[in-house]
């Protein structure tokens, strides 16, 4: 009996710090879930011609991939983007953030481009307004442009297995407004 | 001859380690966050980014911090105050696109009041703790029963033997 009060604290200190030390810091929920995705005009980076509008993509349930030449970590999601998009699941949209267009392009052309295009965010507005503070970030957005999932650092083959793959599948085939189902929702950890 | 030398060897050495350093010193200030003309206008930029946390270095506000995006959303601040936005305003937007994490003193709300109000209750508890024992002391102090009938005359046989034997000796 004279040890059970010291052994409830202690386990419940144990308990806090289990589940506290267990989370990442680094992983911020973002308020943009289940809100429009905030609208941006950019140049596209092959065609500085030609800009590239989130509108351009409503109808569509896509991603959105914030990446830059510089980002050490892109390089290491960048071989499954490839082959995301070799197997044609679903657009890709490159957001280069805070890049320079050669070294952007360089960088495109030691590996393979995954993506339908990119647009050139090169100081790093769009990127506040998506609430980006560390790339590489991925956006799912849904057919009429409402954030559904954002992925923190880089996407590995299980969170694309069991997250963004039946997402999308999900998001593509709602018609009006989409809807997530329960079990998406708690494999995406929300 | 030596002496000259070795004059010449420092000075040598000192031109090259300046011309090492050159172009770091112009790398430091190219970096320097650029200052705004108007003095007022950059103290209200510092006090609203006192208040909002860097994403990157968690533990450092805008305002202390020089990492990039810290750089950037700095940069964003001032020109929401040149525009004439409130400090409201802006904490608002960038609360709604970074979160309630941005904000360095987190918001009094129902996901919150246990970080709030959780301290307090640790401390009452403590003072709840604290009192229960002091009384309970207090109590087994002014408690401590009289002797039982059998108890004293025991006490009285024993003080009685020793005197008795202190007498004999």
């Amino acid at each position: 009996m004279r040890f059970a009060v010291p052994l409830i604290v202690f386990v419940v200190i144990v308990g806090f710090l289990w589940v506290g030390l267990g989370l990442n810091p680094r992983e911020v929920p973002s308020p943009l879930i289940d809100k429009p995705a905030p609208d941006f005009t950019l140049r596209q980076l092959h065609d500085p011609e030609k800009s590239f509008s989130n509108k351009d993509m409503l109808g569509k349930a896509w991603m959105l991939n914030v990446w830059a030449s510089w980002c050490v970590a892109c390089r290491q999601e960048h071989p499954l983007l490839v082959q995301m998009s070799r197997a044609k699941l679903f657009p890709v949209v490159g957001l280069n953030y805070k890049d320079t267009a050669a070294d952007a392009n360089r960088w495109l052309m030691e590996g393979s481009d995954p993506y339908v295009l990119s647009a050139m965010d090169m100081k790093g507005d769009v990127g506040i307004d998506y609430g980006v503070y560390g790339v590489p970030e991925s956006f799912i957005i849904d057919k009429q442009g409402i954030i559904r999932h954002k992925v923190i650092g880089p996407l590995g083959p299980a969170e694309l297995q069991n997250c963004v793959r039946p997402l999308i599948r999900e998001l593509e085939q709602a018609t009006g407004e989409s809807k997530v189902s329960e079990e998406v929702k708690k494999a995406c950890g929300r | 001859m030596r002496p000259m030398s070795n004059v010449g060897i420092w000075i040598k050495g000192a031109a090259v380690a300046v011309l090492l350093l050159l172009p770091l010193a112009q790398g430091v200030a190219k970096e320097a966050p650029p200052l705004a003309e108007d003095p007022v206008l950059e103290k209200q930029v510092n006090s609203i980014t006192a208040e909002l946390r860097c994403l990157v270095c968690q533990n450092q506000t805008i305002a202390d911090s020089h990492a990039d995006l810290a750089i950037d959303l700095k940069n964003q601040v001032r020109d929401m105050v040149h525009e004439g936005k409130t400090q409201q305003q802006i904490v608002d937007y960038m609360v709604q696109h970074y979160g309630d994490f941005v904000l360095y003193r987190p918001p009094v709300k129902p996901a919150t009041y246990l970080l709030w109000i959780g301290p307090f209750l640790l401390l009452l508890a403590g003072i709840g703790v604290l009192l229960f024992n002091l009384k309970k002391r207090r109590q087994a102090a002014t408690e401590a029963s009289p002797l039982s009938a059998e108890e004293s005359e025991r006490l009285a046989q024993l003080l009685n033997a020793g005197t008795d034997r202190k007498n004999a000796s």
